[in-house]
């Protein structure tokens, strides 16, 4: 049995349960300027992202979808960062951004759980069919 | 319990046979690979180190040994199994590769499960399955045996309907046999479902279809090992599975067909070995079974998944089938007692030694990676079942399967890795 409480818990830290319990910009953008979605087929993880743009910048963000803890803390994570920053700022965002967020050691399988988020963002901010490369 | 007249098995000993128990883990995910025992990795290691060589082609002997353990195997697996033949018996890569075994003729080795539908999709389903004609699956099915018939589907016009499963988690005999009115040219379903365990009434779903004309394919990738089969008796014209799930390496699978089938089927890879004469004119196919084994085999596959029929068989399929049988009602009421759990599937005596579950609140792969700390192997996901996973309203489930290895304490540390979730998710 692991010992140790909640809050010490290397990889379930507490930041990241807060965020994915009471995730921040959470639901829908009524006539959002981009809208994307995402899931991963190994567990069925969905991520879709609405933002509204006014002169290039992100004036809002909200996020959808269901899965892990992780998958979620780190859209929730991201959509704060990016509230208010220039599209082509955001566009900058890489895995490591991401991941130095979460602040936690992900292991192989559980990095596209991590990275559904950035790879929403992505595909949306840039129109791209796929973005093998944040994988 | 209902173990009377079954040997018990002495998991114990069982346990000593296998190495990977030493590194301390709790292995829950049998239903996606079993572990393999000495036994099975020494009988391999002897071909690679004292006799590794090719088959069927060499004039000296250690050819003419490993060839004799090759083909040795397809004996071990018809009795296994209960084909009339070996011919029958064909070795595929895995279940989707062998549905095929009366005979020896009947046996064919493929590298498991998916390569034997898939060969029957493509040998027999090209040929025989005509545009407008119906097509049953169960929504039960693993992707394997779903997705070869929706590509033969699709470039023959076929159609494809599913059979429904009810509350329980128990295919709907009532729609089935309304399906079978309509006469379809094929009905292939698992013997086992590998997500939720149910184990259906096969002998009386093949019975039926044939009775309709049907011809039948029934995926055994969980029910071989762990229910054992006879072919016969159950009467389909196809039956697949792997060798990786019933304590045999990866890559060596089997494919029962009934004889008269496989005659008349055109090869499903074609190259060395599955010819008798090749001209410039054209080719003659050698006989059944290797008319389907194209090319160099997975030689040491097939020999250790002789090892590994001959370890089951020592077992005998009873008592393993007493075995599971318990340790899926100790875990079934463990699980069930605990808060905010939920279980798929029918109840313990209806299932296979499979438990599905989620738990409010918490992710399966947050469970899983809880529980992985705790060195305890638990499957989260779609269990390559969408289609099932859609129809049960989840994106994924955590899962727990059991085999002959499997003690109660094992299951008492994944309620231990359940309950330090809930703490860390409360």
């Amino acid at each position: 049995m692991s010992s140790g409480t909640a809050a010490d818990d290397q990889f379930y830290r507490e930041y990241i349960l807060d965020h994915y319990k009471n995730p921040r910009n959470y639901g829908r953008l009524e006539h959002p300027d981009i809208s994307h979605e995402e899931d991963n087929p190994l567990c069925g993880d969905v991520v879709g992202m609405d933002f509204r743009v006014n002169d290039g910048v992100i004036e809002d963000v909200r996020f959808h979808g269901r899965g892990c803890a992780i998958s979620q803390a780190s859209a929730s994570l991201l959509t704060e960062r990016l509230k208010g920053l220039a599209l082509d700022e955001a566009k900058k965002i890489d895995k490591n951004d991401v991941l130095g967020e979460l602040g936690i050691q992900i292991s192989p399988a559980r990095i596209k759980c991590a990275l559904l988020s950035l790879k929403v963002l992505k595909v949306g901010a840039y129109g791209l069919a796929d973005d093998e490369d944040e994988e | 319990m209902s173990t009377n007249g079954a040997r018990r098995l002495d998991v114990a000993a069982i346990r000593n046979d296998f190495p990977i128990f030493e590194t301390g883990i709790v292995y829950l995910d049998s239903a996606n690979t079993s572990q393999r025992p000495r036994q099975v990795t020494g009988a391999m290691l002897d071909y690679f180190e004292h006799f590794n060589s090719n088959i069927h082609r060499a004039a000296y002997h250690i050819a003419e040994v490993a060839t004799e353990r090759y083909e040795g195997t397809r004996e071990k697996v018809r009795a296994f199994i209960n084909a009339a033949s070996t011919k029958e018996v064909i070795y595929t890569r895995g279940t989707t590769e062998a549905i095929n075994a009366a005979s020896t003729k009947e046996v064919i080795y493929t590298r498991g499960t998916t390569e034997a539908i898939n060969l029957v999709a493509y040998a027999w389903g090209r040929k025989n399955v005509r545009a407008g004609e119906l097509i049953v699956l169960t929504i039960l099915d693993h992707h394997s045996n779903i997705v070869p018939w929706q590509i033969l589907a699709a470039a023959n016009g076929a159609r494809i309907e599913y059979v429904d499963i009810d509350e329980k988690g128990e295919l709907r005999q009532d729609q089935f046999h309304e399906l079978l009115k309509r006469s379809p040219r094929l009905v292939a379903f698992s013997q086992v479902s590998n997500a939720l365990g149910t184990i259906n009434p096969a002998r009386e779903m093949v019975a039926a279809a044939k009775a309709a004309g049907a011809t039948v394919l029934v995926d055994g990738a969980q029910g071989a090992p762990h229910q054992g089969v006879d072919v016969r008796a159950l009467g389909c014209d196809f039956y697949a599975f792997s060798g990786h799930k019933m304590l045999g390496p990866t890559g060596a699978g089997v494919l029962y067909g009934r004889r008269e089938l496989l005659e008349a089927m055109d090869p499903f890879q074609s190259g060395g070995d599955m010819i008798k004469t090749v001209r410039i004119e054209g080719t003659t196919y050698h006989d059944l079974p290797w008319k389907f084994e194209a090319g160099t085999q997975a030689i040491g596959e097939v020999i250790g998944l002789g090892a590994a029929v001959d370890y089951l068989s020592g077992l005998g399929m009873e008592a393993v089938r007493a075995h599971e049988r318990e340790i899926t009602e100790y875990a079934y009421e463990a699980l069930s007692d605990i808060e905010g759990l939920t279980l798929y599937g029918p109840p313990p005596s209806r299932r296979a030694g499979v438990i599905s579950f989620s738990l409010e609140g918490i992710h399966p792969h947050d469970l899983a990676t809880i529980a992985d700390r705790d060195q305890v192997c638990l499957r989260a996901g779609h269990h390559c079942a969408m289609p099932l996973m859609t129809r049960l309203g989840v994106a994924a489930t955590a899962r727990a399967s059991f085999y002959v290895y499997t003690q109660k304490d094992e299951v008492d540390r994944l309620v231990g890795s359940i309950k330090e979730a809930q703490r860390i998710f409360k």
